[in-house]
């Protein structure tokens, strides 16, 4: 991949902020900043914050490192370490990168876990993949909120007091012995505030999907508009900037009549408006992109950018309880839902955003995303008598995507797509 | 005439088919794809429009009164002379490329020796070819390179025992220079090769000899016009066609299934490389596919691979499996570990028909989980693909879908090896004519 990538404006500010955060993380011990390891699904990084203590994100660094071609000599130390093959290669690109030196994904090195902080239990692989950690950080403490899973589709207000007490009783003290520092509700508050106007940056810019053509794609550039806000940044008044500055370009492209920008200019005529369940392949990221953009297909929602969160659901952080927000948040993420509300938000999706189908791209790694992947499509199918395609891959293991393949499949489902819009 | 072509790009064969404004099916043709996917592309389309020249032929023949009555032997005569004509030309060719071969230094030393063996192989090859080539005589295959290869083998080894040079060394000869051959098409006319093949024929077809050759140059000569071509299958974007004349082989090959079998509603087709289940609707429009996709396993080249683990042809896999006498089961689906169930099996003492039989219900079962996935077996059933002309492989796919499914109507067409190639020429079609006129086609 040679060709250098067009770029929007806001892109290049995410990129900065990016570069400013690895930077920051870099030299945290030098400038006696502690650091706590967490996830994305569920992340508590306003509450982090209220601490000075700086957030480290396992699953990004695999991501972005994924990106950038390291992740397969990662993946192949950490197997040779004894990790085996079936292991989610988030977790084997981690160990990996641990193990060649924990230099990050911008070649800086990241810093050592001042404690591991487990806010999502909803993946059985955090809490392995935190042991693992916590085999190699010996002296570091661990923190765990136990998130109960929607099972019956919806947060009770039982459900949220068990979280909430424990965001109280365990996670502050916990977070004030290890910075030293008081938690102070009125940063929280103002914080909170800040991410809810992010918030509705954001919902405003995934909604601006609905119109014909699309000004955005969903899913390929969905997953750098979540970027901030799911990371480190929520809570920031840079966060709040750049939604502004994203939600300034969207609407300047709406006025403009204008697609999805893509690697390679503005996308010509839209010919699918697709929903995408499952996360991107991340090693082959730029080419999996193109097998849709070159097709004319547009993914016009995505189930991807709700792993922290369902903003367009209605969630926003809220002030004025600050910690059941916090609950709720930790509750509220894609992967915690049960698997009928997400057929059912699935289902929404296809009929708010008028998709000609749904494409599940079932990753090797990921089982809080992949089981139940079949059973989806069928009855989504069912419903909206629109087509499903699918097809396979993986995070971060570049031997799991198969080019040829996968592009074989996704020109027969844009196909199979026209030809029963033929019949219609 | 008018014609609508659809070329299949498989990863083993590639098959061409051509259709006329009404869609029937005027000419077919299939070549093994080799290394070069134009070649092979190229050579479908002509062993096609062979096919609709003699198509045409046949037409005039019979709607000529006085040549009726004879029609019949004279279209085979003619067909076994066109094709003798044409094992000769590659033959020729193949013969060239050798020689020219042995001219390499490495030849200094037996030279002589060589091409005396050479010309004695040659000559045995064209002796063979003879009697190939006469009405009803039966072929082991379509394909110059199998029919040239086998004789060429033989009569190598002939020459060998007989003092000539070593086997190896001749065979060699015949491996290095199949490739050129096979990367080049044959030049001469229709015209030109239809009229050799004619001048081959007995003397008692050829009673007005005047008038028959007039009639055959003009079906010889006849307008062919080639409307618009539609290419399919794995290969297909190395087709030398604009985006729009590609089609996926996924559509292809459930329109090509309903239009063979038109109550299709579950259509498997698994072939050299990857297994496909496919739905579709009652008009042969895809509404939901599963293909093979982290793995290869399973596929049809996995018979391939336990063909030539066993030394036999693929050919005679399905035959030898449908002796079974118990059902052994063999689990892995795994190409390369097959190999190595296969052995231990076999020192541990079942027999190799029983063994070969599992095989064939591990990769049916396989296809089972893919056919699941894309929504069941719903009736009726078409099986398509180079394994569905596998006896074993058929029979293991009646039992096992029994079993899950109940009783279906399980349909294969003699010809299915050319479903994905009817599917793309009736796209081709549809692209000029629409598709109404074309439903009930072919």
């Amino acid at each position: 991949m040679t060709a250098q990538a067009i770029k929007d404006q806001s892109q290049e500010r995410q990129k900065q902020m990016l570069s400013d955060y690895f930077d920051s993380l870099a030299h945290a011990k030098e400038n006696g900043r502690k650091v706590v390891y967490t996830f994305v699904p569920g992340n508590l990084t306003e509450l982090i914050a209220n601490f000075d203590l700086l957030p480290v994100l396992p699953e990004i660094n695999a991501l972005q490192n994924g990106m950038r071609g390291r992740t397969g000599d990662f993946i192949h130390a950490a197997e040779k370490s004894g990790h085996s093959e079936d292991v989610c290669t988030y977790v084997k690109a981690d160990i990996g990168m641990l193990k060649a030196g924990n230099m990050g994904p911008t070649g800086q090195p990241l810093p050592k876990p001042d404690m591991l902080l487990l806010s999502y239990t909803g993946c059985f692989t955090f809490l392995k993949w935190f042991e693992l950690l916590r085999k190699e950080y010996a002296d570091c403490p661990v923190v765990m909120l136990h998130v109960p899973y929607q099972g019956d589709g919806h947060v009770t207000p039982q459900m949220r007091k068990y979280v909430a007490d424990q965001i109280r009783d365990k996670v502050i003290p916990a977070l004030e012995k290890l910075s030293g520092r008081k938690f102070d509700p009125d940063k929280l508050k103002r914080d909170l505030k800040r991410s809810s106007v992010a918030e509705d940056d954001l919902v405003w810019v995934l909604e601006s999907a609905r119109h014909k053509p699309s000004p955005i794609d969903a899913y390929f550039g969905g997953v750098y508009y979540i970027g901030p806000i799911f990371t480190a940044f929520r809570g920031t008044q840079d966060a709040v900037d750049y939604y502004q500055l994203l939600r300034s370009e969207i609407e300047e492209r709406i006025r403009l009549g204008l697609g999805p920008v893509t690697p390679e200019g503005n996308l010509g005529e839209e010919k699918y408006r697709i929903v995408t369940e499952g996360p991107p392949n991340w090693t082959s990221f730029r080419e999996f992109w193109r097998m849709f953009y070159s097709e004319g297909a547009v993914v016009v929602a995505s189930t991807y950018t709700k792993v922290g969160g369902l903003y367009d659901r209605g969630f926003r952080h809220d002030p004025a309880n600050p910690i059941e927000t916090l609950a709720d948040y930790c509750m509220g993420c894609y992967t915690n839902l049960s698997l009928p509300e997400r057929i059912n938000l699935i289902e929404s999706y296809m009929n708010e955003y008028q998709a000609d189908g749904l494409l599940i791209n079932s990753v090797k790694s990921c089982n809080s995303f992949s089981a139940g992947q079949l059973l989806i499509l069928r009855e989504i199918e069912k419903r909206t008598g629109k087509p499903g395609g699918f097809i396979e891959s993986d995070l971060v293991d570049p031997r799991y995507f198969s080019a040829a393949n996968i592009k074989n499949r996704l020109e027969s489902y844009f196909q199979m797509i026209e030809a029963r819009r033929g019949r219609a | 005439m008018e014609c609508f072509i659809g070329i299949d790009l498989g990863s083993t064969t590639t098959k061409a088919v051509a259709l006329d404004s009404q869609g029937r099916m005027l000419g077919r043709g299939i070549t093994n794809s080799r290394s070069n996917y134009d070649v092979a592309a190229q050579v479908a389309r002509q062993e096609a429009l062979t096919n609709v020249r003699f198509e045409m032929l046949s037409r005039a023949l019979r709607a000529e009164g006085r040549f009726a009555d004879a029609a019949e032997g004279l279209e085979a005569w003619l067909l076994a002379g066109y094709r003798h004509e044409c094992f000769l030309g590659a033959l020729t060719r193949l013969e060239d490329h050798c020689r020219r071969d042995l001219e390499n230094p490495r030849f200094d030393s037996d030279r002589y020796t060589m091409n005396d063996a050479l010309e004695r192989i040659f000559k045995g090859i064209r002796a063979d070819a003879a009697a190939a080539y006469t009405p009803g005589a039966a072929s082991r295959s379509d394909f110059f390179r199998d029919l040239a290869g086998a004789s060429f083998t033989a009569h190598a080894a002939e020459v060998s025992r007989q003092g000539g040079p070593a086997f190896d060394r001749l065979v060699g000869l015949f491996d290095r220079n199949i490739i050129p051959v096979e990367n080049e098409t044959e030049t001469r006319s229709f015209q030109h090769l239809l009229m050799a093949g004619y001048r081959r024929a007995p003397d008692d077809l050829r009673q007005d000899d005047d008038a028959l050759s007039r009639l055959l140059e003009t079906a010889a000569t006849a307008p062919l016009t080639e409307v618009r071509t539609v290419g399919t299958g794995y290969g297909r974007v190395r087709l030398p066609f604009p985006k729009e004349c590609i089609r996926s082989e996924i559509l292809c090959h459930g329109l090509g299934a309903h239009l063979m079998f038109p109550a299709t509603r579950t259509v498997l087709d698994i072939g050299g490389q990857d297994t496909k289940a496919i739905q579709v609707d009652e008009n042969g429009v895809v509404t939901s596919f599963q293909m093979n996709d982290r793995c290869a396993a399973g596929c049809g080249r996995y018979l391939g691979y336990i063909a030539d683990e066993m030394n036999i042809g693929l050919h005679e896999l399905g035959p030898l499996a449908m002796g079974a006498r118990r059902r052994v089961k063999i689990n892995s689906t795994c190409t390369v570990f097959a190999g190595a169930e296969f052995r231990d099996r076999l020192a541990a003492g079942q027999a190799r028909e029983d063994i070969v039989a599992g095989l064939h219900r591990a990769i049916i079962l396989r296809a089972m989980s893919l056919l699941a996935r894309s929504g069941g077996i719903r009736n009726e059933f078409t099986f398509t693909g180079g394994v569905a002309r596998n006896p074993a492989a058929v029979k293991a796919l009646r039992e096992v879908a029994e079993e899950n499914y109940g009783g279906l109507t399980l349909n294969i067409a003699p010809d299915s090896i050319y479903t994905g190639a009817v599917g793309a020429a009736t796209f081709a079609l549809r692209d000029v004519v629409g598709a109404a006129t074309t439903q009930e086609a072919a």
